[in-house]
């Protein structure tokens, strides 16, 4: 259906065994890397234009050049493949489909900073893609692409070595600093910014985080040249995005295609629209933490950053959840409420406290036991725990419940009419009711 | 479930020390070694018992209350002994607009035990889990280390059964 190219996840059979890779011209980029030096390989993803793929977007190549030149330190790369996120599910495909290109990005990554450790960290859910991932790491070990041996196969000094690290399911991890203080062994708490992680990082030695994605697509901009990259996709956020497409729809599935591809073309031509050709009621663009879209604003919308960031919301992991006319709202937004409750690590009041009260005031709408001024108290919370927390954890909780508020306020106030059980002229009124039922309960006691 | 912690002595055999050394030498630090180790003991031991973690405190120079800690803030060690069927159901955004909570329902009746519980039996444990990263195949649901995508209460039934009847050949 499309003529762009499949720089991720091409259709090339068994891609992931190491010769398949190496036919299909595989590990060549690193070697048209190295005959560039660091900073022209820098310049070239700068040029790309690559967009962090883990959820902030950030500019790879500008993110790379915070890191410091010399080799009085040890410096790390951290590649994050925790995929927490509800909705997104694309890092897998790249552990299955193409590890190698993920092992080349790391090694040309590595040469760009200077970097002689890396580290993949996988989420412990991903028992089978840890062992793909391994089995590729082994493979490409043998043939002395990756480890001291390097030097001898590709003919310079620089080597590089790469471990897997198994998270054990904490949603937080996926936040850069936390997966450094989880890897250090300690528990996954982020860490205050600044200092940043190029200057402080693993072990306090200066280290880059990168998404998967972010790194598995090096290799193609190094194929095709900076400039080339840049002009596939939207201006603004540039190349392929593995688009994950769940919920109420046909063909769910991640589809690489370019930046700012039409929403509704995603969903109605390449996913195979809505199950049981229904209306859409609500799509969350990029990965439950992002603020949702109605479905009568999907129209026209094009799927990057840039775009995104007019109506209020962002690509994140560019997981695309798909809800039809007849879903509970209420439900939905208890249940992103409950899930950041739950990974909330607890640092930091707002989000620790906040998280709590959110979910406990969804559910007392949810449950009938609610006023509409509970939706006002919702935002107040929301509102308060954004922007006040370490990491981005407190505005990922904050985002979705304000969004879903915001954008289906009607269905909010029809749950809390409908639902409603109590009767009292006011709150307060309503609230007395709980003195009497102590005196029950002591009664029955 | 009887436990035989008392009587077998906790202690990784030679080899398994030999891959210890192994993931040290990952890191610059013993304390990284953490995560790994922990999951090795996991899959020999079953769980986490205080006895398994002060050994793992012993092993990597850390003081009890540091492993403690580490274990209790991942959800997937467990602190308490789970079954050997370890089910786990996605009830998460995606999931539970595939009717992922009612398969958690089902199941939970099914097996009567509810969330993090184990049946008496020692089979088959249920935790009600946050997004496995599968949503493309949602309704999931994942036992131990293997993912079961497109889930439905048919293929749930016929699943049990298959874990009922290999425990019973064995």
């Amino acid at each position: 259906m499309s003529n762009t190219p499949k720089l991720l996840l091409p259709d090339i059979p068994n891609l992931h065994e190491i010769d398949v890779y190496l036919t299909n011209g595989g590990y060549e980029q690193y070697r048209k890397a190295i005959t560039m030096t660091p900073d022209q390989v820098i310049n070239e993803v700068k040029i790309s234009g690559l967009r962090g793929r883990g959820g902030a977007a950030f500019p790879t190549g500008l993110k790379w050049t915070f890191m410091p030149k010399g080799n009085e330190k040890p410096k790390y790369l951290a590649v994050n493949g925790d995929e927490s996120e509800p909705g997104s599910f694309k890092d897998r495909q790249i552990f299955e489909y193409n590890p190698h290109q993920l092992i080349e990005g790391i090694l040309i990554a590595g040469y760009a900073m200077g970097i002689n450790v890396a580290y993949i960290y996988i989420r412990g859910e991903y028992h089978k893609w840890i062992k793909l991932m391994q089995k590729a790491l082994d493979d490409a070990y043998n043939k002395g692409f990756v480890g001291q041996k390097m030097k001898e196969i590709f003919g310079n000094d620089y080597f590089l070595d790469i471990y897997i690290h198994k998270g054990a399911g904490a949603y937080i991890c996926g936040e850069e600093t936390s997966l450094m203080t989880s890897i250090e062994g300690d528990r996954g708490y982020p860490r205050y910014k600044p200092p940043f992680p190029a200057q402080y990082g693993l072990w306090g030695m200066p280290t880059t985080v990168n998404n998967v994605e972010t790194i598995a697509t090096v290799p193609a901009i190094i194929k095709i040249g900076g400039e080339n990259y840049a002009k596939i996709g939207a201006p603004g956020h540039t190349g392929t995005l593995l688009y994950g497409v769940s919920g109420h729809i046909n063909k769910p599935g991640v589809y690489e295609l370019p930046s700012g591809t039409l929403l509704t073309d995603i969903i109605y031509n390449y996913a195979g629209g809505v199950k049981k050709n229904k209306k859409i009621k609500a799509v969350i663009p990029g990965g439950s933490s992002m603020p949702p879209l109605r479905g009568d604003e999907i129209e026209g919308v094009k799927m990057d950053e840039e775009s995104l960031k007019k109506l209020g919301t962002h690509i994140g992991t560019a997981g695309i959840i798909v809800m039809d006319e007849d879903t509970d709202i209420v439900k939905v937004t208890l249940r992103i409420a409950h899930f950041y409750h739950h990974e909330s690590c607890g640092q930091c009041t707002p989000c620790r406290e906040g998280c709590g009260w959110m979910e406990k005031i969804l559910k007392r709408i949810a449950n009938g036991d609610a006023t509409s001024k509970d939706l006002d108290l919702l935002i107040s919370i929301a509102n308060n725990i954004e922007g006040n927390t370490i990491c981005a954890l407190g505005d990922a909780a904050a985002w979705p419940v304000r969004g879903f508020i915001l954008k289906f306020r009607d269905d909010f106030e029809k749950v809390i009419k409908h639902r409603r059980t109590f009767i009292s002229p006011n709150i307060v009124h309503g609230r007395r009711n709980t003195a009497s039922t102590l005196i029950y309960e002591e009664g029955t006691n | 479930m009887e436990s035989t912690l008392n009587t077998t002595e906790i202690k990784f055999n030679e080899e398994e020390l030999k891959q210890i050394e192994k993931i040290k030498a990952k890191y610059p630090t013993e304390k990284s070694a953490i995560m790994d180790v922990m999951w090795m003991a996991q899959k020999k031991w079953g769980w986490l018992s205080k006895e398994v973690m002060q050994y793992i405190a012993d092993l990597l120079n850390l003081p009890y209350s540091h492993v403690y800690g580490v274990a209790s803030f991942y959800t997937m060690y467990f602190k308490k002994p789970m079954g050997k069927y370890h089910i786990q159901v996605c009830t998460n955004v995606s999931c539970m607009l595939n009717e992922g909570d009612m398969i958690f329902e089902y199941i939970s009746n099914k097996l009567g035990i509810g969330h993090n519980q184990a049946t008496q039996d020692g089979l088959f444990s249920l935790e009600e889990v946050e997004c496995m990263g599968a949503c493309g195949g949602a309704p999931m649901i994942a036992v131990n280390e293997d993912f079961y995508e497109n889930i439905t209460i048919q293929k749930i039934d016929e699943l049990i059964e298959q874990f009922r009847n290999q425990t019973k050949n064995k």
